[in-house]
């Protein structure tokens, strides 16, 4: 078929084609994928589960693992590589990130900081 | 060049048309890439304003005593599979193989609907339990957040269909291949939120 033409062709040129289009994809980047999330998935929940952490531990030990899937993730289910950053998809994304860090840390830094001065008494969870 | 590798007028077109529709289905996965981006944004307000009410129970039940983590865990399995079972539709959609993507995309569906139908069914014992959305901020924001990103794994189903469809009737010509791959992004990119999803709702919490 013409099709399967197209979607094969990958030239070695970046006109933004590239990532993100399923079209560098094979079945060995997707077990391989698979498989690495797999054991990022069952070890922060093996280890919250049997309680192995020390209770201040488990937010940065699992902020880690789920960093760590997202980037399996894009790499090997988006297909997103270093050529990646070049191309526009590339740029949005990077913006995205951009205002995903202002919005989440500026809020929680605003938050955390408008909670340590209420009264005693106010604060959530307390 | 042009003098070195003569065509004929009917290849030229057909060089042209090719460059045109591969340029158009580019263009469609970049603007679909922006508004997956766009999503991300939305999703980051809604991690954000969870992160900042989760202890804000008000007196009622917190995720300790709501979440169950191996409940959570099948779950999480349920959706790392649809994608992969995805993947594999993909790959097969790039090489024309109509009926090994209808396979695909059928185990991806049922996927899809186990995760959606556990869901559901977790939001309706919290319900049955007290601790609905309007318990609470800590569950308002839980079901704000929670509840938007099995929205959009229905709307991925949706669509999933309406694909199956557009193959079935027309095949795996060049315009349900891109609305295939824009779908993978959706998909894939969900998987991605539901990561953020079990480890600050479920992980941090009952830990």
């Amino acid at each position: 078929m013409d099709l399967s033409n197209t979607h094969t062709m990958v030239p070695a040129n970046d006109h933004g084609h590239g990532h993100g289009h399923g079209g560098h994809g094979d079945v060995r980047s997707y077990v391989i994928g698979f498989v690495l999330a797999v054991v990022l998935t069952a070890l922060p929940f093996g280890l919250v589960m049997s309680g192995a952490l020390a209770h201040d531990m488990v937010a940065p030990v699992c902020m880690a693992f789920a960093a760590v899937q997202i980037v399996v993730h894009l790499v090997y289910f988006l297909h997103m590589n270093s050529q990646s950053a070049r191309t526009w998809n590339g740029a949005a994304m990077a913006f995205t990130v951009i205002i995903l860090l202002i919005l989440v840390v500026g809020t929680l830094w605003v938050m955390v900081h408008m909670n340590m001065n209420m009264m005693p008494g106010m604060t959530p969870g307390e | 060049m042009s003098i070195q590798t003569p065509l004929s007028g009917a290849q030229l077109d057909l060089v042209a048309d090719h460059e045109h529709h591969h340029d158009a289905a580019s263009t469609t996965i970049l603007g679909f890439w922006i508004y997956l981006m766009s999503d991300c944004i939305l999703f980051a307000a809604l991690f954000t304003g969870f992160a900042v009410l989760r202890g804000s129970t008000a007196g009622g039940p917190g995720a300790k005593d709501l979440f169950d983590l191996s409940y959570v865990a099948i779950e999480t399995a349920l959706l790392l599979v649809s994608s992969f079972t995805y993947g594999m539709a993909m790959i097969n959609a790039e090489k024309g193989r109509r009926n090994a993507v209808l396979v695909w995309l059928g185990f991806t569906f049922l996927c899809g609907l186990g995760f959606m139908g556990m869901e559901l069914h977790e939001f309706g014992e919290l319900i049955e339990r007290g601790a609905g959305p309007d318990r609470s901020a800590f569950l308002s924001s839980f079901f704000t957040l929670v509840g938007t990103h099995g929205l959009h794994v229905t709307a991925g189903m949706i669509w999933m269909v309406t694909l199956v469809g557009h193959v079935l009737r027309r095949g795996l010509t060049e315009a349900n291949v891109t609305r295939l791959a824009c779908l993978s992004l959706f998909w894939h990119f969900l998987d991605i939120v539901w990561i953020g999803v079990f480890t600050t709702v479920y992980l941090l919490g009952v830990a």
